[in-house]
């Protein structure tokens, strides 16, 4: 437990001292936005709630992707293996989840205040959309963070990040696009207690996988 | 000979599975007509196909825990054959869905799925392909074999049963066995799923062992 939040607080930390990564990452999800917005010619009210959804989902992964694509590479080799040596590899994985989870959480919803505001806001129920947001950033993080371990270890990362992480991401991002419609068109809360257990059951297996499957892989 | 009968044993099952696959009696039912016998063929395939991942995952886990290269070797074999046999299932599915729902790719989850599946096992080759050392491929491709089956499962079992699907057993759909499968047609089925299964396991060991005499005369 100890360990756990000295690496959090190393995480974070590290992400201080290096803020341009962080502003850079902000900057990507409101221009991304901006370009969006400016693609359907300033008619963003004539958008369909379901366009609207769908768009805000997809600017949200590629946004994941980029962001947790680096939570491996920022640190040199050597650094690493200094870490690996003082704590356990449970620990270690466990601690980025947590980290990139909150990452996530900012980055999106910094993302969503913004789209709301240049895109309008047709969110019927915004309290569920909200929550919607915090799983997919705990689910989005927790499945990325073990293939961005996975990606570190190859050689031209980039690519690879992006097509070992899609078809991987697709399930939790069915759900939360099903779950955000529900919210959008203000369902009754209790219709959506299916997609939430699904999504909270997928997030344990990737936790738990991750868990099991992270000390064969940094040892490579 | 002696560890050789299953392989008789596939040509035979497979050889009545052919024969009467195509010639017996099927019963007749509306929009599907003949094109009934589709299930001696894309239904196994697809059986054999989940039973092939299942194998590579065995010899993945089997890998990460001896460090036996020979496991490696097995698994990514198993992997190819599963990824030929999803290419078959999906050509026979498609031949029959436009037959049948009058469109070779109509918009249904389960076809969704699957195709996600196979972006996620050409993925794993791609990955296989960007390391040099061979343990290093090896355990980093494990790891990910064992990630990607851990998606493959709830993609193909669970997500298509929740919502609309056209394929029979899912979205509130009677699957076969209840409706329109009679005892006659269940004598080839069986048969043809064992059949396709066995090919499938022999064509991966015939590959292992190309791999492996390769390995030997380099």
């Amino acid at each position: 437990m100890q360990e756990l939040r000295t690496l959090i607080g190393k995480e974070i930390t590290l992400e201080w001292r290096q803020r341009y990564a962080l502003n850079g990452m902000l900057l990507y999800i409101v221009s991304t936005v901006f370009v969006c917005y400016l693609s359907f010619k300033l008619k963003a009210n004539q958008l369909t709630p379901i366009t609207w959804n769908t768009l805000f989902w997809i600017i949200i992964l590629f946004t994941a992707v980029n962001a947790i694509s680096k939570s491996f590479t920022q640190e040199r080799a050597g650094r690493l293996l200094y870490y690996y040596t003082i704590a356990s590899p449970q620990g270690i994985i466990l601690s980025k989840i947590i980290y990139n989870s909150g990452l996530m959480l900012v980055l999106s919803l910094t993302g969503f205040g913004f789209y709301a505001f240049v895109m309008g806001n047709p969110v019927g129920d915004l309290w569920m959309y909200l929550v919607t947001i915090f799983l997919s950033s705990i689910g989005f993080a927790s499945s990325l963070t073990m293939v961005a371990g996975i990606a570190s270890k190859a050689e031209n990362n980039g690519a690879l990040m992006a097509i070992l992480s899609f078809p991987v991401i697709i399930p939790m991002l069915l759900m939360v696009m099903k779950l955000a419609k529900n919210a959008l068109d203000g369902l009754d809360r209790g219709s959506s207690s299916e997609e939430v257990m699904i999504l909270l059951a997928l997030d344990a297996i990737v936790v738990s996988l991750s868990l099991i499957l992270f000390p064969y892989l940094w040892r490579s | 000979m002696k560890n050789n009968w299953w392989k008789i044993v596939a040509v035979l099952l497979l050889t009545y599975t052919l024969y009467f696959g195509l010639m017996g009696t099927v019963p007749r039912r509306a929009i599907l007509n003949e094109s009934i016998r589709n299930v001696y063929f894309h239904v196994p395939m697809w059986f054999a196909m989940i039973a092939m991942l299942t194998t590579s995952l065995v010899y993945a886990i089997k890998y990460l825990r001896t460090n036996d290269l020979q496991y490696d070797l097995k698994s990514v074999e198993f992997t190819n054959v599963a990824i030929l046999l999803g290419i078959l299932g999906c050509a026979t599915g498609s031949l029959w869905a436009s037959v049948t729902w009058g469109d070779p790719w109509p918009s249904d989850p389960k076809l969704n799925s699957v195709a996600i599946s196979m972006l996620m096992y050409f993925a794993y080759l791609i990955l296989r392909g960007s390391f040099d050392d061979e343990q290093r491929r090896a355990r980093i491709s494990a790891v990910y074999n064992i990630l990607a089956y851990a998606v493959f499962i709830p993609l193909i079992f669970i997500l298509p049963r929740l919502t609309d699907s056209l394929h029979p057993g899912n979205g509130g759909n009677p699957a076969f066995s209840e409706l329109d499968m009679d005892n006659q047609m269940r004598r080839i089925f069986y048969p043809a799923v064992i059949g396709w299964g066995l090919l499938g396991t022999w064509m991966a060991t015939v590959r292992v062992r190309v791999r492996m005499l390769e390995e030997q005369a380099d």
